[in-house]
């Protein structure tokens, strides 16, 4: 979509959800939409470019298990944690890539001990999973892909995740640029204390 | 049709304009806006770049973990340290924001007036020993006017509430719609006696000045408003200075240092310009507006043989008496969603606690306001209490259910003035123009925490009066991490004990003005824009009308 037609299509979804600007100044308006149009036109990643498949796989499946889809919600695999943790490892991150490249190899060494024959971390079930991660919660490898797989759940989809806005999603978070109160449930009782 | 049209005037920089102004924040704005008016050529000159709202966003990671509209620590670091025995290191402890409209673009809203109360502590209350707690060298009573000025020339929402100053106008707009967390803070303090109130913010409730209301996107605290609902300096002053053909804003301008001539004058500003260049500007006059880590920086980096101390610093305490104010959050989570995420930050306060009790056995007072202070990003690494999941898929559910259900009481607090808790220039570290680049010394005083303490007791026990589920508090110790910058070059009536006189004009430099954070005496109670906000409306006119007078 042409950024111009994302604009005029969020700018219709606006006055359909009876935004109070929406009959306001609209050359205002598309100014301050131009944000939320930008978002919606973010390229996706579609393979990695730091981690090899093999590494993203492990990666991928160690973000899941960090923040699983739970409930029908999506989790960290769905909203696309991986691309933003790779991302920044070939940039701004790129100092922690030895702490990643160590940290897979040796999730991968417990995997296979656990489960003599297994592939790697990724082929494990997820109890088993689990069960590694016991292990290595308190290191700063598990550390730092925690902080990143949160991250690249929850930040805005330009960093590479946070795909559609899942993260946003599974925590409630309705992505608009206009709300009208009533916010939440207890603003009823205004006036009543 | 197109907002941002801008006649703005072009100076060259061999032209003498009446006044540079280094800074183009709440302080800076204003005074822009207020000598331009009276007829003066003004050029602005500003580090960070000129961003229109085309360009502003919801970018959580970008602001807070990467630098963006920021003090950038890649390109100007600082180092900080809690006591001067100590070597100091390398961090981010002080923040501002670097842009056309200086942290006032991305601030709250926050729009607290100070109290009488608060400009004669030390004679009201003695002194409190091993600090410089000094009375401010004016009253509230003379201030009051340009509070006024402050609230209907930006534009701020709010209700005069139980423990108010006295007012000359009422709010020029009714309070912005409570949240749930509002509420929530009004049932907990009135079932405890306490006297909660709509919070004062400048942030629009409804059309103002051509201004639209505020869309309770749930983006104010820094992030700059999309839709000018918020009342700043950058949109509301330095489009005024514009207009009047005598104000130039002039970007990604670094000033290096002021200059001075064979008579102690000053005679404009060395800086450089977004390709590195060095560049001067020459003025009748200087005012610096840079924030009270920037302004101190640069009256030291302008040291010369005739300022060996650095430039205004006869005193010595130029730096000196940093406050950073104490903030410390209760956070609750209730039973049903209160989607904190919606609107601005804080709807209802409690200010019942504001002024020092000496039963208490310790300086300060405080306000407790209720609100989010979480973004997801924030939520999902530290919004839970620390006995929750922190991975699996425990911690997906709690996530999940409490980003909704979850508040804060934020407590803010009192600093005090202490002389080792500085702005200084590192001895070896320099940015990535060739300057020295500030070292900050900052221990909280004892009392400090004390009453953060004090006030975190109170806002628990609000949490639980309201009927919160869960309730746990920050752990309050040291802070190492400021955006509150004040008291470095505090005003006063003794050249021995201050650095700018009740006007703002320093003592040792005749056309040298200083306003902004750094002017402050003592820390208000955690929401100082307001008053710098009233500080610049008054010392633009004073400057206007010593200019008036040739009295510069």
């Amino acid at each position: 979509m042409t950024d111009f037609n994302a604009r005029r299509a969020f700018l219709k979804a606006a006055v359909a959800a009876g935004a109070a600007w929406a009959t306001a100044d609209l050359f205002e308006v598309e100014d301050a939409l131009a944000f939320a149009t930008r978002q919606a036109a973010v390229p996706i990643d579609a393979q990695t470019r730091t981690l090899t498949p093999a590494q993203a796989d492990v990666m991928s499946a160690l973000a899941s298990r960090i923040l699983p889809a739970v409930d029908g919600r999506p989790g960290a695999r769905e909203a696309g944690a991986l691309y933003f943790i790779d991302r920044a490892l070939s940039t701004f991150n790129a100092p922690q890539r030895p702490l990643y490249v160590d940290g897979i190899n040796d999730l991968n060494r417990r995997a296979q001990a656990k489960v003599p024959g297994s592939a790697n971390f990724a082929a494990l079930t997820a109890p088993q999973q689990d069960d590694v991660i016991r292990e290595i919660e308190k290191t700063p490898f598990f550390q730092a892909v925690r902080v990143d797989t949160i991250v690249g759940t929850f930040a805005l989809p330009t960093w590479g995740g946070n795909r559609d806005y899942m993260g946003w999603h599974l925590l409630g978070l309705e992505h608009q640029m206009s709300f009208r109160a009533p916010f939440g449930y207890y603003d009823a009782d205004a006036g009543k204390n | 049709m197109a907002p941002q049209t801008r006649p703005s005037a072009r100076f060259r920089t061999t032209d003498v304009v009446d006044f540079v102004i280094v800074g183009s924040g709440a302080a800076g704005g204003i005074i822009a806006k207020e000598l331009s008016t009276a007829g003066h050529s003004v050029v602005i000159l500003e580090q960070g770049p000129r961003l229109s709202e085309r360009e502003f966003d919801h970018d959580e990671f970008g602001t807070f973990m990467r630098g963006h509209n920021i003090n950038d620590p890649a390109t100007q670091p600082h180092t900080f340290r809690a006591k001067p025995q100590e070597t100091a290191k390398q961090q981010q402890a002080l923040v501002y924001g670097r842009l056309v409209g200086g942290s006032n673009a991305h601030f709250t809203g926050n729009f607290w007036r100070m109290r009488p109360s608060d400009f004669n502590e030390a004679s009201r209350l003695g002194a409190v020993s091993g600090t410089g707690l000094a009375d401010w060298p004016l009253t509230y009573e003379e201030l009051e006017p340009y509070y006024t000025k402050a609230e209907w020339e930006l534009g701020v929402s709010g209700e005069p509430g139980p423990f108010d100053p006295p007012r000359s106008r009422p709010y020029p707009m009714p309070p912005l719609p409570v949240k749930s967390s509002g509420v929530l803070l009004e049932r907990g303090a009135r079932a405890l006696g306490l006297h909660p109130q709509p919070s004062q913010m400048a942030i629009n409730s409804q059309t103002y000045n051509g201004r639209p209301g505020c869309q309770h996107c749930g983006f104010c605290m820094i992030f700059m408003c999309e839709f000018r609902a918020k009342s700043t300096s950058m949109v509301v002053m330095l489009p005024m200075a514009e207009a009047t053909g005598r104000c130039e804003i002039r970007p990604n301008s670094y000033v290096a240092q002021i200059e001075v001539g064979s008579d102690g004058r000053a005679t404009g500003v060395t800086y450089f310009d977004a390709q590195k260049r060095m560049q001067r500007q020459r003025a009748k006059a200087v005012v610096l507006c840079a924030n009270g880590s920037e302004t101190p920086r640069l009256l030291l980096n302008s040291a010369s043989s005739r300022f060996p101390q650095g430039l205004a610093n006869s005193s010595g305490v130029v730096g000196k008496h940093l406050m950073f104010n104490t903030y410390f959050q209760v956070n609750a989570q209730f039973e049903q969603p209160l989607n904190e995420f919606k609107s601005v930050q804080n709807t209802r306060m409690v200010l019942d606690f504001y002024e020092t009790d000496p039963k208490r056995g310790f300086y300060g007072g405080g306000g407790i306001d209720a609100r989010f202070g979480k973004y997801p990003v924030t939520f999902a690494l530290g919004g839970l209490p620390s006995d929750a999941p922190t991975w699996g898929e425990g911690f997906a559910r709690e996530l999940s259910r409490q980003f909704s259900r979850t508040m804060a009481f934020g407590c803010h607090g009192t600093s005090l003035p202490l002389e080792t808790n500085s702005i200084t220039l590192d001895p070896t570290l320099k940015d990535a123009w060739g300057l020295s680049c500030i070292r900050a010394t900052y221990s909280d005083h004892a009392d400090d925490l004390k009453n953060a303490q004090f006030l975190a007791g109170h806002a628990t026990d609000i949490a639980h009066a309201a009927g919160a589920l869960k309730v746990w508090p920050d752990l309050i110790g040291p802070q190492t991490l400021a955006v509150h910058l004040l008291g470095t070059c505090r005003m006063g009536n003794d050249r021995r004990t201050s650095v700018v006189d009740r006007y703002h004009r320093t003592h040792d430099v005749r056309n040298l003005f200083i306003c902004d954070g750094s002017s402050m005496v003592t820390s208000s109670r955690g929401q100082p824009t307001e008053t710098i906000s009233a500080l610049a409306f008054r010392a633009g006119e004073h400057i206007a009308d010593f200019a008036k007078r040739g009295e510069i």
